[in-house]
């Protein structure tokens, strides 16, 4: 058996930042695990621009993005291995990979990132009905097909879900000649961020038909037609509503879910909510050394925000390789409430927390001149009007070290949205 | 040439029934409309090997049922089909209904099903602790079995095909006749064959066959079956195959483990027109999850399912199998009404056809018959040292394509080169489950067409999902055809 300081699974963007920042944090022996034939994730087939404005305060496509992390990773000489399928992970943090030309391999970690991503939400999931014929793709294979082998999935469009990846494709397809005709969504608001909607529907004359959902898919071997319906405030279709559209091909962008299947393997609890881990202000889980970043923990809306988070991750390795399992103190839990569906980190600790703590979240529906507050206990410690939030955008609140410390006895930290 | 048997569709029935020729002297060769075996009524169903106490006492499907339900540890044992046999069980939720338990036990016991047992509430509840509170009492059938339909057709097929037997892919028969000296002229789309002795296994379509050569006509209604498949996590949710107490029209909603360890949810019976109609729809899906939930409980069916289907039953206007030669048509074998339990007994219905067929020609049998096959390698099954040696010699089971189920290249690889391969993506995915798992091969797609293209020289823009017009990416981008960018 080998062994590394730190194992990382997962080449993407948040692995790759993992990475490079345990390195500069003190650790040598770091090897990354990749699947894929190149580092750099779904970056690489997201070709087009608008990545790293926080980070890089310029635009980047997704492989110009990738690129200055994985040039960070080749200048701090960092392990990695592509091709390779990690099959098994353990509480006592052996994992168990596999390539053609290593074989099957065990290594003996100390602490291990995760860092595997998400996946789409396919078909089958959303219980469509019709035929399954050739022509449905979800919208990041599609991407792939088009960005990265070079084939178009079809001529005439429908797409189903307002994700991110729909609206860029809805785009992409327009770009390559074929004619996006609808983009339906179930929800009364779009799950992607507004910028897309504007720069990828709008601009090119696309309708997005809010509170609408796929009710039939017509053609036995290859999509000949969909159709749509309105929804009514019960998610089920508004008979009397339907909407034929003839096209080749439909295209699902119906949300992401962390893919968890190996963090299971070595008994990671996950929450219900984000289907991610669940973890403590260091991106900690409840397997002692192993850590979360990126979409594995929860689904994000800019890379920069994997890069950050991830950023921390390595660091926070890093520090349980040099100094071990911490005494165990004292934790908060951190609630979301009202409107608020989930934060991540779920719990902190006032003591070994760093100065300050990003806390992120999403809201569960659109909100007009709110406000984000937050409560140590009873007392309310924040208030930040903001005049549209929106589930398809990430929130954050920063938790202070030295505020906290004013209140010792509290159990609990709330963040929820109230009125302006 | 004059074949001595041809049969008409490559779904379970006529591939037992190829295989079971295979064994002779004869030039036999199958005729099938798709790109691949195992296309049409054998690929979408319930997945079960059924232990044989439903059908009508006296019947030709009690009979078929129960015979091949005893054939299919050998069969499976020869042919490395994936099978387990683990038990059924007919629960009775009104206590007023308990004596129907008595019933189904009794015609069981008549049929020569094995080791039935009637479990008391207490009991039955202690084996499955997922089944709903209501459950009073069931019928325990130990023979029940899960296996893996696609695997059973394709087996048979390719052990057929090692043996001698033809097959004739995307070649679909438009007419029939004989002629006076006694030989079947058969029309196809891509030319005429000709055979001494047809075999009509054509599932939904074998009234259309029949009635073609016989005066006395018969009718098969296309009976719709929906189903949920739910993510291999919910797999140990229940351990038998649970059923509801049957009624006039048929078994109900059942609930079952698959043998790969995923768990189904189905059947709707709805009559259609369509013989090609396989459209699930949501009143199909939400009554499923609705009955489902009547006999288990805790059924996370709207969160936890990874794909939803439809099959159809050849159901025959009087629901019995019809398997003999045609008074009116000398030559022309029935094999037509195959419904549920048709894939149970499938070996049965083969021997069946085997044994009309032997009776009129007399046929020599092979000395060098091959009796057995080897399927898929599962490298999953392999410890740690026997992968490490595999992939050594063959590098290419060391690169998982498939995530969701673990299918590596070699795999895939083996599908498409092994007799009767995988030309489609259906085709890998019905012999490797590559593309079955939870992201329905959102990420393995792209690289499954890669290495269709390489083995058999498709081109990218041709590889379908299953053949005939379902083309996955039809066309190259502008900038890879060399037009402008």
């Amino acid at each position: 058996m080998q062994n590394y300081d730190i194992v990382v699974i997962g080449g993407g963007p948040a692995g790759l930042a993992a990475a490079a920042e345990a390195k500069k944090s003190g650790i040598d022996s770091i090897l990354i695990l990749e699947r894929d034939h190149d580092l750099g994730g779904i970056l690489n087939q997201c070709i087009h621009n608008g990545f790293g404005l926080h980070t890089f305060k310029e635009e980047l496509t997704g492989p110009e993005y990738a690129q200055r992390f994985m040039d960070e990773v080749f200048d701090l000489k960092i392990e990695y291995k592509l091709n390779t399928m990690v099959m098994d992970i353990t509480a006592d943090k052996i994992v168990t990979a596999m390539n053609k030309t290593d074989g099957m391999f065990q290594i003996q970690a100390k602490a291990v990132i995760l860092a595997m991503g998400c996946r789409e939400r396919p078909r089958g999931a959303l219980n469509i009905p019709g035929y399954r014929p050739a022509g449905i793709f979800s919208a990041g294979t599609a991407q792939r097909l088009v960005n990265i082998e070079g084939y178009m999935p079809g001529k005439e469009v429908v797409i189903l879900g307002s994700g991110d990846i729909g609206l860029i494709m809805a785009r992409r397809m327009t770009l390559e000649g074929a004619k996006v005709k609808v983009v339906a969504e179930l929800m009364p608001y779009s799950g992607g961020l507004k910028r897309n909607i504007v720069q990828c529907l709008d601009d090119y004359g696309i309708p997005l038909k809010l509170s609408h959902t796929v009710v039939d898919i017509e053609g036995k071997e290859r999509v000949t037609g969909i159709t749509i319906a309105e929804v009514g405030p019960d998610m089920k279709p508004i008979p009397g509503t339907e909407e034929y559209y003839s096209c080749d091909t439909l295209l699902l962008s119906c949300g992401l879910l962390p893919e968890n299947e190996l963090s299971k393997t070595a008994g990671v609890e996950l929450s219900p909510i984000t289907s991610g881990p669940v973890v403590n202000d260091s991106l900690e889980t409840n397997i002692e050394g192993i850590f979360a970043c990126g979409n594995v923990l929860h689904v994000h809306d800019l890379v920069d925000f994997v890069s950050q988070e991830a950023a921390n991750a390595g660091k926070n390795a890093a520090k349980y390789v040099k100094n071990g399992k911490t005494a165990s103190t004292k934790e908060v839990k951190i609630k979301a409430a009202c409107g608020v569906r989930y934060t991540v980190p779920c719990t902190i600790r006032p003591e070994e927390m760093d100065d300050t703590v990003t806390v992120r979240f999403r809201v569960g529906q659109v909100f007009k001149d709110s406000a984000i507050t937050m409560y140590f206990g009873d007392e309310q410690v924040l208030k930040r009007k903001k005049q549209i939030m929106a589930p398809g955008e990430m929130e954050q609140v920063i938790i202070q070290k030295s505020k906290l410390a004013d209140f010792p006895d509290i159990s609990e930290i709330t963040v929820k949205i109230e009125t302006a | 040439m004059i074949y001595d048997v041809i049969i008409i569709g490559a779904g379970v029935s006529g591939c037992a029934a190829a295989r079971e020729l295979s064994r002779y002297q004869l030039n036999v060769c199958v005729l099938e409309r798709e790109e691949d075996v195992c296309s049409g009524t054998s690929k979408a169903n319930s997945a079960i090997i059924h232990a044989g106490f439903d059908a009508p006492a006296g019947s030709l499907m009690a009979k078929l049922n129960v015979e091949g339900n005893e054939m299919m540890d050998d069969l499976c044992r020869d042919l490395d089909i994936p099978f387990k046999r683990n038990g059924s069980l007919v629960v009775c939720i009104h206590k007023e209904e308990l004596d129907g338990l008595k019933e189904l036990y009794d015609r069981g016991v008549q049929n020569g099903v094995k080791d039935l047992k009637i479990l008391s509430k207490e009991e039955v509840h202690k084996m499955e602790p997922n089944l709903s509170d209501n459950v009073e009492g069931a019928l325990y059938a130990p023979t029940g079995g899960i296996i893996c339909p696609f695997i059973l057709n394709i087996a048979m097929a390719e052990n057929a095909n090692v043996n001698g037997v033809d097959f004739r892919f995307n070649t679909e028969v438009e007419s029939l006749k004989r002629d006076d000296a006694g030989i079947w002229h058969i029309r196809t789309c891509t030319g005429e064959y000709l055979t001494k002795y047809v075999v009509n296994a054509a599932g939904v379509y074998a009234d259309q066959f029949h009635n073609m050569v016989s005066e006395n006509k018969i009718h098969i209604t296309p009976r719709r079956g929906d189903y949920c498949l739910l993510d291999k996590e919910m797999g140990g949710h229940v351990s038998c195959t649970i059923f509801p107490q049957p009624t006039k029209f048929g078994k109900g909603v059942l609930v079952s483990p698959t043998v790969h360890g995923n768990l189904i949810v189905g059947p709707t019976a709805i009559d259609i027109e369509d013989k090609d109609s396989t459209a699930t729809t949501a009143e199909g899906i939400s009554s499923l999850i609705e009955k489902a939930g009547m006999n288990v409980k805790d059924l996370p069916v709207g969160r936890k399912v990874i794909t939803s289907f439809a099959g159809l039953r050849a159901h025959e206007d009087h629901h019995e199998f019809i398997i003999e030669e045609l008074k009116d048509a000398p030559g022309f074998i029935d094999c037509a009404g195959i419904e549920s339990p048709g894939l149970s007994s499938s070996p049965a219905i083969g021997r069946m056809v085997k044994d009309i067929l032997c009776e009129r020609i007399k046929p020599v049998e092979k000395e060098d018959w091959i009796a057995t096959r080897k399927g898929i390698l599962n490298p999953t099954e392999l410890s740690l040292e026997e992968r490490n040696e595999l992939i050594k010699k063959e590098p290419a089971y060391g690169q998982i394509i498939c995530r969701c189920e673990s299918v590596s290249e070699g795999e895939i690889l083996d599908a498409i080169r092994r007799p009767l391969g995988a030309r489609s993506l259906d085709g890998v995915k019905r012999r490797t489950r590559a593309g079955m798992g939870r992201c329905q091969a959102g990420f393995c797609s792209p690289r499954v067409m890669e290495i269709l293209h390489n083995e058999l020289g498709i081109p990218m823009e041709k590889i379908t999902k299953s053949g005939g017009k379902s083309v996955i990416a039809p066309d190259l981008l502008k900038v890879q055809k060399g037009g402008e960018a």
